[in-house]
């Protein structure tokens, strides 16, 4: 089996794996990182969203083999246990922009991706067209995006009007 | 009031966990030797099994077993639980189909249960189901609602004649049949309520763990009652003693009704488990889900509204046709507890409904979101809109002249229900206002002007929660002072751990910080019922009610004999005990640290101040509210856009206005979903067509804009909190609102209704049918 080496939330991991192991089964099986979640199967949910190289990427398609050599974050590193939680996490949490929290992971990798990408001020319409590859079935996505509005303006240091 | 007192927008005690990655999804859980298990579903919507061969698969790298039919019936398990109690006109029972875990000799619906294979690996279970051969011969097939009870139809079961499974007559048939004779007007409509699925994001799964040592079975499972499923899944499938079997729910990814069911996976990873002596997973895919989950609605109404002169209802008749799937899952029948929504919140003296069930081709349907409620809520607004249009009156104007005034409470309905309380008028002005209806023929005006439709819809919707029933909860004090929530129900994302503990910190005094809380869990959990039916809130939470008010009783006996003063003297406010007598005081949390030394406790008592309460309501509530949506249509291309959405909702007592917003509009866009996109749709010979996320469509973010929520809030008297049930009330009110709104910006155009869902195309279509008539 080949081997593949990546660095996940900053630790260097080397593992020999079947070639068709993806991404996220290599995550939740192998790491044990189980906030990475698995929501479909044709890459539509966005469930499964990790950071790779600093760009979002659904790892339910992505070949380990595909992305030797890679800097991985997932949730879990977004912040450490004894951390507070990162900015946008905590504004999933005061806008109540979670339910089940079966998306969540997902989402909230998702709306740093759209921050990194659109910077701190984002209008609504924009972060709701930028959400189409996330689906959440309990919010009605409303609360969804003002969080990701409100974590957004916190991530450049500002604190948006709740 | 506390900083977590009842009332309050309390950010969610569970996020913090859930958004670090923390939750713990059955997916996510593993067991040392866990062995992996897939599936073999039926390819063929109908047909029978010649033969089975699992050489090949058991041989395959990796494979621990494989099951068929002939091993399912040889476990001596049993058949999964299923409806039971309905009858058929002629006053025979029932039909009862059998639902085994595998099917033996033939299948009746594409994803139907053909063989199980557990293997050391998920590849490899999957990859030796390949090798399983398996002949069929197929068979006629039928999956049209409409169709299945027609003569020369297939048969679902060769023994169950014309494929119904059951009949009901609700409601009053010949006060009915008076109102329609003397009637100045009747308006009628057939209505399709299409086939949908829950799609929670989190798919089902489960865990098998079975120990032969001790001859007990632990389940991991996706559930929504824990201790009522061990119940069943002890007495039904395993044929044990309910104490040699542990249920245990994990986080819940979202159920809506959907995975309160026991199903054949539940039963296939318990016995494979005994037969392997190593715990079975198994996990659904997307694919998966779309083939084998309980799916949901799907039904054909006839309904007619007689109406007087001056539009007056006088009596409503509903002839409908529900569709139960190929099977008959526990609670499939449980839909037309649910007709007393058609009332809604209207005077009308006389109701009748006729129901067929039929037996199809397809997937069981069980409770989603509302089970019946939305369904009842869309038939009779619609019907009223419809008759509005017909009477030439406002849509507002004829609801007003039929609603029930808040002075008639208690009111008893034409068909099933009596409300207690309600201001369903004051709902409806307040809800037209926030959805600022005034201002709306200068909207669409100014649409037309652009080339655009646009249209605004307004449902009332009423609905009954919380149905009789108890519900445990449990305040457990550990030595430290520190306390441990039991709950007899289990979240799926609703936030019971923050109300709860919103409720109980506040009663007690308690700081969340010393208060955990457990669900789920039937060895942990004294005893249960669950969630469902919009009853927790109203049960559970008068639990927690209650338990915190032994506490508090219990407490102050204690005080008192540790300072030998009357238990009357005896003050407790903001949880801290206090005696002008002995000018002492103490904290809940060291009261309960003294309540451990049986010294500090009168001796009649028992020592340690935990307490339990298995709370009774013996009336349902009756939540309700008016929607007032508002679309514009594009008649170039059929497609809608959702402007504007406000709710007024009357849930009682507001226990978290965060939570029960999010609750509400979580509804609303699974309300929206059905009308606008969503469709389980199988082909002519009964293969699924929507089966993922590409074909079945989901209300994405940009589908939708932002939903407006207020509260009317009426306290029902029936539970000591005040509190009716919200879980369901967002989706119930909201397919009757948009479909009005989609109708009313297609007046102009002669159309009245469009059925859902009101894709483009079939909006674009009517457009074009329309203005070929004109």
């Amino acid at each position: 089996m080949p081997a593949v080496s990546l660095t996940v939330n900053g630790n260097a991991v080397t593992a020999d794996v079947d070639p068709r192991t993806l991404l996220v089964e290599f995550l939740r099986e192998h790491l044990r990182l189980t906030g990475t979640h698995i929501g479909c199967d044709t890459s539509q949910c966005g469930a499964c969203v990790v950071h790779v190289n600093g760009k979002a990427l659904k790892s339910c398609t992505t070949l380990m083999l595909q992305i030797d050599g890679a800097d991985v974050t997932t949730i879990e590193g977004l912040a450490a246990p004894d951390e507070p939680l990162h900015p946008m996490q905590e504004a999933f949490r005061e806008h109540h922009g979670l339910q089940c929290g079966y998306c969540t992971p997902g989402m909230i990798m998702s709306a740093i991706d759209i921050v990194n990408r659109k910077g701190f001020d984002l209008e609504d319409r924009l972060i709701r067209e930028e959400l189409e590859g996330n689906i959440c079935r309990c919010t009605g996505y409303h609360n969804i995006v003002k969080a990701i509005a409100s974590g957004a303006a916190a991530m450049g240091g500002k604190k948006a009007a709740a | 009031m506390g900083e977590f007192a009842l009332g309050q927008s309390v950010p969610r005690f569970e996020d913090p966990r859930l958004l670090r990655g923390g939750g713990r999804y059955v997916g996510d859980m593993t067991l040392p030797r866990i062995a992996h298990s897939f599936v073999l579903r039926s390819p063929h919507a109908h047909a029978k099994i010649l033969s089975i061969d699992t050489t090949a698969a058991k041989a395959a790298p990796g494979v621990l077993t494989v099951l068929t039919g002939a091993d399912w019936e040889a476990s001596g398990f049993g058949d999964m639980p299923r409806a039971d109690e309905r009858m058929r006109k002629d006053g025979r029972p029932m039909y009862k189909p059998a639902n085994p875990g595998l099917v033996k000799d033939r299948v009746r619906w594409v994803g139907d249960y053909v063989a199980f294979v557990v293997a050391e690996t998920l590849h490899q279970a999957a990859d030796a189901a390949e090798l399983i051969e398996v002949a069929y011969e197929t068979l006629p097939s039928i999956t049209s609602t409409a169709q299945a009870a027609k003569p020369g139809a297939p048969l679902v079961w060769d023994d169950c004649e014309n494929n119904i499974i059951f009949e009901m007559s609700v409601g009053d048939k010949a006060a009915t049949d008076a109102a329609f004779a003397k009637a100045d007007h009747i308006v009628k409509h057939h209505f399709v309520i299409n086939r949908v699925t829950a799609a929670t994001m989190e798919p089902r799964a489960c865990i098998g763990d079975y120990n032969a040592a001790d001859n007990h079975y632990t389940c991991y499972t996706t559930l929504q009652r824990a201790h009522t499923y061990r119940g069943e899944l002890a007495k039904k499938v395993l044929k044990i003693p309910e104490s040699n079997l542990r249920v245990v729910a994990g986080d819940i990814g979202g159920s809506f009704g959907m995975k309160s069911s026991i199903t054949p996976e539940v039963g296939l990873v318990l016995l494979a488990s005994k037969l392997i002596g190593r715990p079975v997973k198994w996990v659904s895919t997307r694919s998966e889900a779309f083939l084998s989950d309980a799916q949901a609605r799907d039904n054909v109404t006839d309904a007619e509204l007689a109406l007087d002169k001056k539009g007056h209802f006088l009596g409503l008749r509903v002839t409908t046709i529900a569709n139960i799937g190929a099977y008959a899952q526990a609670s499939s029948d449980a839909f037309p507890g649910n007709f007393g929504t058609l009332a809604s919140v209207y005077k009308t003296p006389a109701i009748h409904v006729d129901l067929t069930a039929v037996l199809t081709n397809t997937h069981p349907t069980r409770p989603y979101r509302g089970n019946g409620r939305p369904e009842a809520a869309y038939v009779i607004e619609r019907l009223v809109d419809i008759a509005a249009a017909q009477l030439s009156m406002d849509p507002v104007e004829i609801r007003r002249l039929n609603i029930i005034p808040p002075e008639a409470m208690p009111f008893k309905t034409g068909l099933t229900f009596t409300y207690d309380t309600g201001e369903f008028e004051k709902n409806m002005d307040m809800a037209l206002a926030l959805g600022e209806a005034s201002g709306f023929e200068k909207r669409r005006a100014e649409s037309k002007r652009r080339g655009k439709l646009r249209g605004l819809g307004v449902s009332n919707s009423i609905e009954r929660a919380a149905g009789a029933g108890t519900e445990a909860a449990e305040i457990r004090f550990d030595r430290a002072g520190t306390v441990t929530l039991l709950s007899g129900s289990v979240t799926q994302g609703q936030g019971h751990e923050t109300v709860f503990k919103q409720l109980v910190c506040d009663k007690l005094g308690m700081h969340p910080d010393d208060v955990r809380y457990i669900q789920g869990d039937t060895d942990k959990v004294f005893f249960g019922v669950g969630t469902g039916g919009s009853r927790t809130a109203a049960i559970c939470g008068s639990a927690f009610n209650q338990a915190s008010d032994r506490i508090v009783d219990k407490s102050k006996k204690i005080a008192a004999h540790m300072w030998k003063v009357d238990v009357a003297d005896i003050k407790f406010d903001e949880g801290i005990f206090s005696s002008t007598k002995s000018n002492q005081t103490i904290t809940m949390k060291e009261l309960a640290q003294k309540a451990v030394n049986q010294k500090n406790v009168p001796e009649d008592m028992d020592v340690n101040m935990s307490a339990s309460s298995v709370f009774r309501v013996e009336t349902a509530n009756y939540p309700n509210g008016c929607h007032v949506c508002e679309v514009e249509i594009d008649p170039e291309t059929g497609t809608i856009d959702i402007l504007k959405y406000s709710v007024i909702d009357d849930v009682g007592t507001v226990m978290n206005p965060m939570l029960l917003k999010g609750q509400i509009v979580g509804g609303v866009v699974q309300g929206i979903g059905q009308i606008l996109m969503e469709d389980i749709h199988f082909d002519s010979d009964g293969q699924l067509v929507s089966g993922s996320f590409m074909d079945y469509a989901m209300p994405r973010a940009s589908d939708l804009s932002p939903i407006e929520v207020e509260s009317n809030p009426v306290p029902t008297k029936t539970n000591p909190l005040g509190v009716k049930g919200a879980g369901e009330a967002g989706c119930v009110g909201a397919m009757p609102a948009v479909s009005s709104a989609i109708a009313d910006a297609l007046s102009p155009l002669g159309i009245r209704h469009v059925e859902m869902p009101a894709t483009p195309e079939r909006v674009w279509r009517a457009i074009q049918e329309s203005s070929a008539q004109a």
